[in-house]
């Protein structure tokens, strides 16, 4: 019974939940934003360079394979420290909630290029020979035919990814983004209790579970079905 | 120009700063002896409870799975690390790193373990049984095998997302390679140990993506 209640007083002391209730939503809010700006120009960013990398253009897919390559092989916390501390010292400031966007982003990019790309490299080439064929140019081959089929097979692999990354923000707690855990991690300092910690954690299954299961769905929902 | 080399390339610090580094990542390689294997074997285990023939067992293996996915496993560790000792327990950053590493990469290979579980077709298994091998040894002898094949590709590219996570450690002064990096920096003001410590990653990792790479597109043509 008293090991009872000291874990109430420890982690769910009411008094407290309601003290840093209103700071854990603004974390919620700020991890929303930088999570639904990374997704977006995570994915756009590597869908573009999918499509760029289809003109097979040798020098650009270089360029284009190294960064994807590097930024996969790269921990994003290294990547996070390196520009937040590193840009500065080139006389580039920027705050950090826009460090850990770009990072971000550009990690999302890198996966989501490589999985566009195996998606366009799936289609039968005698497809491509069809399309062509029947007047079509490069473009509009690449536009109609191949893209809408190789994006469908994209779209499990992309969630799962972007899920993994959009958990990420969590790291910009290192850095000071007043995100949820940075703001739990503050609260739980000043108030000498583990009860923000756990606010936080709550938040973020909170905000998760949702996301995991929609995954899951979407997992079985567009698997590998080749018309 | 001269700057970015002054502050990222610097070889001088570079060179002060290898020693620290390479102790860092002999930390980096020994967490990965110890966490790799952790999260194989609950992996292994979530996959198999996911799919027990009790229903509550089964139920509670999914719930623990969505669960730990959801959690950034940042979080999880912090709140391990010092939610923890406020319930009178006080783990090391080390039995931090590995619980909370076990909690969360057990379900990421366990999701992966039942894709490859669920590919296998059901007549392998009235197979197998009706040989005269037990349960037991359907799973392990026939079905296993086969189901590790067809997602090796999947648990190569998590293992690497394994070995990019210990970096999180750095977080509760676990002093391996990240750590060590970013110790050097705010002594000498300059990024350039990070970039070494960057370096040292993508020597050690890049080679593996490749692989993925090639093993997953031989998968989807």
């Amino acid at each position: 019974m008293e090991f009872h209640s000291a874990f109430l007083e420890a982690f769910f002391k009411w008094e407290l939940i309601q003290r840093y209730f209103p700071a854990i939503m603004k974390g919620v809010g700020v991890t929303i934003e930088i999570a639904a700006a990374v997704v977006f120009t995570g994915i756009c960013a590597g869908l573009a360079l999918a499509v760029i990398r289809a003109f097979r253009a040798r020098s650009i897919n270089v360029v284009i394979v190294l960064f994807a390559d590097a930024f996969r092989a790269l921990p994003p916390l290294v990547l996070v420290l390196l520009v937040y501390f590193g840009l500065p010292n080139l006389g580039i400031n920027l705050p950090s909630f826009a460090v850990l966007w770009i990072v971000l982003s550009l990690v999302l990019a890198a996966f989501c290029e490589e999985i566009f790309w195996a998606g366009i490299l799936s289609i039968a080439k005698g497809q491509w020979e069809a399309a062509r064929s029947t007047g079509l140019t490069f473009v509009a081959t690449l536009a109609y035919v191949v893209l809408p089929q190789a994006v469908r097979l994209a779209v499990p692999p992309i969630t799962n990814r972007t899920i993994a990354i959009t958990k990420n923000t969590a790291l910009g707690t290192v850095i000071g983004v007043g995100e949820i855990l940075n703001q739990a991690t503050t609260a739980q300092s000043f108030s000498g209790n583990a009860t923000p910690l756990m606010m936080g954690a709550i938040a973020y299954v909170i905000l998760f579970i949702p996301v995991v299961v929609l995954g899951r769905f979407i997992e079985t929902r567009f698997r590998w079905r080749r018309a | 120009m001269e700057a970015l080399r002054q502050q990222f390339f610097n070889l001088a610090i570079m060179e002060r700063a290898l020693p620290l580094l390479l102790m860092g990542l002999r930390q980096t390689a020994l967490l990965c002896l110890l966490l790799i294997p952790l999260g194989l074997f609950g992996g292994l285990l979530s996959a198999l409870l996911s799919r027990s023939r009790v229903r509550p067992m089964r139920w509670l293996a999914m719930v623990a799975i969505d669960f730990f996915r959801a959690v950034p496993p940042l979080v999880l560790l912090i709140f391990i690390y010092s939610g923890l000792p406020f319930a009178g327990l006080r783990p090391s950053p080390l039995t931090a790193v590995a619980v909370a590493f076990f909690l969360n990469t057990s379900s990421y290979y366990g999701e992966i373990y039942r894709a490859g579980i669920e590919s296998i077709p059901g007549g392998q298994w009235d197979a197998a049984r009706s040989t005269g091998l037990s349960a037991g040894q359907a799973m392990i002898y026939v079905v296993l095998p086969q189901a590790v094949r067809n997602v090796l590709p999947d648990l190569i590219s998590n293992t690497v997302e394994v070995v990019k996570l210990t970096s999180i450690a750095s977080v509760v002064a676990l002093p391996e390679l990240l750590y060590s990096a970013d110790m050097a920096r705010s002594v000498t003001f300059n990024s350039s140990p990070l970039v070494l410590a960057a370096a040292i990653y993508l020597l050690m990792l890049w080679p593996v993506v490749r692989l993925v790479s090639r093993l997953e597109r031989r998968i989807a043509t």
